[in-house]
């Protein structure tokens, strides 16, 4: 990674007085030189300091955001200091076990981090050509998703919840149970370790679900290679802009510059979103849908794609975002635009946490594109592409022999539709469900894929081949 | 675009920088759409309004940093790309920097200002002349042939819109894309040809004569040839929500279509969508020649998290690389993935050049915009006298998955084949999730005599059976989910039945199987006689009483179901082996039943 400050602005440059405050906003005249997207610091007229960003220059004029908004800051008394060079942190590997604010600031007491490295929280976007393709399969040890939606190293699978589903508690075991495929157990270098490094970015969540993360990390161990930035409901929404930016940084730096195979996640996505609209809104800006701004996608994207695995770096970033679905709409801009960025995602379902499964995972929403390529003879079993498919064809079937019977009534069904109805409610329970702490392999996963497809009458079985019938239909594993 | 060829000079100086967007104030000689200069990097930039001595400008790359007072600097040209050899192979962003070469100056990380010329200069090609001095020339004449790849013969031509007489010809040998090899004598006076030529890229290359289109363009994607065919310069549009087979269905086409040269332009997707064609074309051969398919294609990247005014221009860069290829008399396919990461940079821009939106946010000229890009397609009688053509096939990616929105709306005005994805299909794992009552062509009266010509003169008629039987099921389905199917005489069952064999066996095709991702002309007709071959016997059986549970439970069905999979190109008799089980087993269910 290269430093990216590139300052032809001249820098250093103060001026006292705004022309105009209005929400977040600071309009500045009487400047000149100042560069696009260059750090500003704040500074209140007792002598307090906040940061902020210039997010439009003109003439003598600069349109400043200040990350912690501008209450009490007056038409007068602010000063402005323009630093010359965007937005970073410095980053470096003693930032495991640590914990900053949204910007990047330590607040447990510990010393600031000493500096191997001053990045960018822009980052650069990875060169195609540079890019490795990912197609390492990880276990995670949750059926729903190790069966059917694989997750892969260097992959981005954001989860899509909804307000009280426990998106939290599937992620945190995700990342107690997330196993490095066999193949990179021994990376080399500077991560030395087996194991996953995590970043964790808490966007305007609640302080217990931080909580939650932090004692999830602590009892399984693994505090001391997590770094948490932590922007929380009570903090300045506006920090969250650059929150993941921050995180996502580190990650960048762990993985690409030290090796590490970084696990980063970021909840709540949709708080960010709500940040970026507030900017977006005050800004007069013409919206898209819903009163986003038109550029959603590409920053979206821009933090997305921070993601994968490149040539020269045996470290990966993989991306488990959380987001919650307002009013459980897939359709709604955050998730769907997420959704067509991202390598698929985990759709979490409200009907099946009210008929207790857990996890409640809604697999026909769900998806993992990379995992055509990633699972298979070699990597999970010969077996896996195809039992996958038909699980999904079945299950799809159930639903609608489900709307049929609540129709002409269970009675009514044909023998083979009965199978069917048998079938969802042993996908549902058996292979879906499963415990909190239960940490499946994956072989443990296919059999029991295997075992409730054996309901099902065999020449039902398209989507499998015969030989694949021969070997695992019926058979007691 | 690189700074070897001219000599860029001041022209104003930066007033305003918002994104992408920045306005400068200077000269009032620079032309609309000519290439800027911004800054001390050199940052590329377009010109996109003028107002007296104020210039608007999208930049091609990130402008953090930037500051008013920084010059601007002109370059006397438009946007424009280098044709010649060299092309094919190669991997670019939006405005034709060639990506490995920035990988290289800048590693894994693109990295801001880098210069550098599209075509590799050193490179020395085996030139053929095919024209002698004397010749009178136009633009568009072939001067001689370079075989770019084992698969493509570059055909080298003269820049558009010249004419002349050759008052010399390089001998055959090996020249350099910026070695003289002609000179030709005009009206204006002589100048000298090399094997490469610039032309803008929101111009339209010029051709002789615009022809229908007549052929099939094959893809191997039997729901699309069969079905919903795609015609030799013609142009398709796939709309669908996120995870729904835009992407797999396009990279389907790139790999195994007859087209002659592929160009795929990643606008505003996945990194690792190119990563994936990067790391995957070089080892597929293609099916016809043998060769790998890297050697006809091209691919532009312009992925979500680069900047998107190069997105905006990555969609005209890939269709004038198409006609250029087209100019040589060549079949070209254009993907373009996805042409609503295009309209929405469109409207990034708009915005930020406060322009009265239109619907959704939209410039106004988005209608037109998406007509300009499409028109582009066609086939054509060149200027060398073939015939050559673009194909455009264009995903959409409407939010929500809902097609009323505009994009997918202005679309569907300017193809003529819709490949409408279902989102309920995808989740179901029916792929392509191409849904057959919503999607249509309007090539299929066009490309009746390809098939006919192919030997398949049955194919009209297999087609409009199949589709009615699959409309008729959908119409049965409706009553069947409130009835349940028992309901149903036997007879409207088999219709049940044989829609299931149609969608399981013969619509899905599994782009990861290594016998089903591709499926030739002769086995895909097999394939659907063999299925409405079974149908006509049963309904004779049903249709004398016979039970049609006694029909599902044949051994031949199996069969039917899984010959996609099991039945490889250029095995033919395989399915007509399925057949006669079919009349087989259906002769035993008369002479047990009736
Ligand atoms: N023909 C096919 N055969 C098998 N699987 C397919 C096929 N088409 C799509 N899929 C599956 O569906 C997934 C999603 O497809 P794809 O990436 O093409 O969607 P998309 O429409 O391009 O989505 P987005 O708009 O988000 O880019 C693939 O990863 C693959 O698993
Ligand atoms: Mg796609």
């Amino acid at each position: 990674m290269t430093e990216k400050m590139n300052a032809h602005s001249i820098g250093g440059q103060e001026v006292t007085g705004a022309t105009r405050i209005e929400g977040p906003l600071l309009v500045i005249e009487n400047v000149s030189g100042v560069g696009y997207d260059e750090v500003v610091e704040v500074i209140d007229q007792r002598g307090r300091v906040r940061r902020g960003r210039v997010l439009e220059v003109g003439e003598g004029m600069a349109v400043v955001e200040v990350f912690a908004g501008t209450t009490g800051l007056t038409i007068e008394d602010t000063t402005v200091r323009f630093l010359g060079h965007s937005m970073g942190i410095p980053v470096s590997v003693e930032m495991l076990g640590r914990v900053f604010d949204g910007l990047g600031t330590p607040i447990d007491g510990g010393p600031e981090p000493l500096a191997e490295h001053w990045a960018d929280v822009n980052g650069q976007p990875i060169n195609p050509t540079a890019r490795v393709y990912p197609r390492d399969p990880i276990q995670t040890g949750v059926s729903a998703i190790d069966g059917m939606n694989t997750l892969v190293l260097g992959q981005k699978l954001p989860i899509f919840s909804g307000s009280g589903l426990p998106h939290d508690q599937l992620a945190a075991q995700i990342v107690r149970q997330a196993a490095l495929p066999e193949t990179h157990r021994r990376a080399e270098g500077g991560a030395d370790s087996n194991e996953f490094a995590i970043v964790f970015a808490a966007l305007g969540v609640k302080h217990d679900v931080a909580e939650f993360f932090r004692n999830s990390f602590a009892d399984s161990g693994a505090l001391a290679r997590v770094a948490m930035f932590l922007n929380l409901a009570d903090d300045p929404p506006i920090e969250q802009l650059i929150t993941p930016r921050a995180a996502l940084a580190l990650a960048e730096y762990l993985a690409f510059e030290k090796d590490y195979h970084v696990l980063v996640v970021l909840t709540d996505m949709t708080n960010y979103c709500e940040a970026l609209r507030q900017i977006s809104n005050i800004r007069g800006e013409v919206p898209s849908r819903k009163g986003y701004p038109g550029y959603l996608y590409s920053d979206l994207a821009g933090l997305y794609e921070r993601t994968g695995r490149v040539k020269g770096s045996k470290g990966s970033i993989t991306q488990l975002p959380i987001l919650t679905m307002p009013n459980d709409d897939i359709t709604h801009p955050v998730p769907d635009l997420t959704g067509y960025i991202t390598e698929g995602q985990i759709v979490l379902s409200r009907t099946l946490f009210q008929q207790g499964i857990y996890p409640p995972i809604s697999v026909l929403p769900s998806l993992s594109r990379l995992m055509k390529d990633s699972i298979g003879a070699g990597q999970t079993r010969e077996d896996h592409a195809h039992l996958s498919a038909q699980l999904y064809a079945a299950y799809a079937h159930v639903q609608e022999v489900r709307s049929l019977a609540s129709v002409i009534g269970e009675e009514e069904l044909t023998t083979v539709d009965r199978a069917y109805l048998t079938y969802g409610r042993a996908f549902e329970r058996e292979f879906v469900g499963q415990a909190k702490d239960e940490n499946r392999t994956i072989e443990e996963t296919l059999n029991i894929g295997w075992r409730v497809l054996s309901i099902l009458p065999r020449n039902e079985l398209t989507r499998v081949r015969e030989d694949e019938i021969e070997k695992y239909y019926g058979k007691k594993n | 675009m690189n700074d070897t060829d001219y000599n860029a000079k001041r022209i104003g100086e930066v007033i305003w920088v918002n994104g992408p967007v920045v306005r400068a104030r200077g000269s009032q000689k620079v032309g609309m759409l000519e290439v800027v200069e911004v800054g001390p990097e050199h940052l590329v930039g377009e010109i996109i309004g003028l107002e007296q001595d104020i210039m608007t400008i999208q930049v091609y790359e990130e402008t953090t940093g930037l500051h008013p007072g920084t010059a601007v600097y002109g370059t006397g040209m438009p946007l424009s790309l280098e044709l010649g050899p060299g092309l094919l192979r190669s991997i670019f962003d939006g405005i034709q920097r060639p990506l490995p070469v920035l990988e290289m100056r800048s590693g894994v990380f693109i990295g801001r200002g880098v210069k550098t010329t599209p075509l590799y200069r050193k490179q020395k090609w085996q030139f053929t002349p095919r024209v002698a001095v004397g010749d009178k020339v136009r633009g568009g004449s072939i001067l001689g042939t370079v075989p770019e790849t084992p698969l493509i013969e570059h055909r080298v031509m003269v820049p558009p819109r010249l004419t002349g007489t050759l008052t010399w010809v390089a001998p055959e040998g090996e020249y350099t894309i910026v070695d003289p090899i002609a000179r030709l004598q005009m009206a204006q006076g002589e100048r000298e040809l090399t094997m490469m030529h610039r032309w803008p890229v929101r111009r339209p290359r010029p051709y002789q004569l615009r022809l229908p289109p007549s052929e099939l363009l094959l893809t191997g994607q039997r729901v699309l040839d069969t079905f919903f065919p795609l015609a030799k310069g013609g142009a398709a549009a796939i709309p669908g929500g996120f995870g729904a087979g835009k992407t797999v269905t396009q990279h389907q086409i790139a790999k195994w279509s007859d087209a002659d040269v592929v160009i795929y332009v990643g606008c505003g997707e996945r990194g690792n969508e190119m990563t994936e064609v990067l790391q995957e074309f070089p080892e597929l051969t293609d099916p016809r020649s043998g060769h790998p398919l890297m050697e006809r294609t091209i691919l532009i990247a312009n992925t979500s998290n680069m900047p998107v005014a190069a997105r905006e221009a990555s969609i005209y860069t890939g269709v004038t690389l198409a006609e250029y290829y087209r100019d040589m008399g060549y079949d070209v396919a254009m993907m373009a993935d996805s042409t609503s990461r295009w309209a929405e940079a469109l409207r990034e821009i708009s915005g930020r050049l406060e322009e009265m939106p239109a619907e959704e946010g939209y410039p106004a000229y988005l209608a037109a915009r998406l007509a300009g890009f499409y028109e582009r397609a066609g086939r054509v009688e060149t200027f060398n006298d073939a015939t050559g053509s673009v194909s455009i096939i264009g995903a959409v990616s409407p939010p929500g998955g809902d097609f009323s929105e505009p994009v997918t709306q202005h679309t569907r005005r300017f193809t003529r084949c819709f490949w409408a994805l279902d989102k309920t299909l995808a989740s179901a794992r029916h792929f392509p999730s191409i849904n057959w009552l919503e999607s249509y062509s309007e090539y299929v009266d066009e490309v009746v005599d390809w098939w006919k010509a192919q030997g398949y003169g049955d194919w009209y008629n297999l087609r409009a059976k199949a589709l009615e039987l699959l409309q008729h099921e959908s119409h049965l389905q409706q009553i069947v989910q409130l009835v349940g199917p028992d309901a149903l005489p036997d007879d409207q069952r088999l219709i049940l039945m044989t829609a299931w064999l149609l969608r399981e066996g013969f619509l899905q095709q599994n782009a990861m199987d290594e016998i089903d991702s591709y499926a030739d002309v002769e086995k895909q007709i097999a394939m659907l006689r063999a299925i409405l071959h079974f149908h006509d016997r049963a309904l004779k059986v049903v249709g004398k009483g016979c039970p049609i549970v006694v029909l599902h439970d044949l051994p031949v069905v199996n069969r039917l179901v899984r010959m996609k999979a099991t039945v490889a190109n250029g095995e033919v008799e395989k399915i007509l082996a399925i057949s006669q089980a079919v009349d087989e087993q259906m002769d035993k269910v008369e002479t047990d039943y009736l």
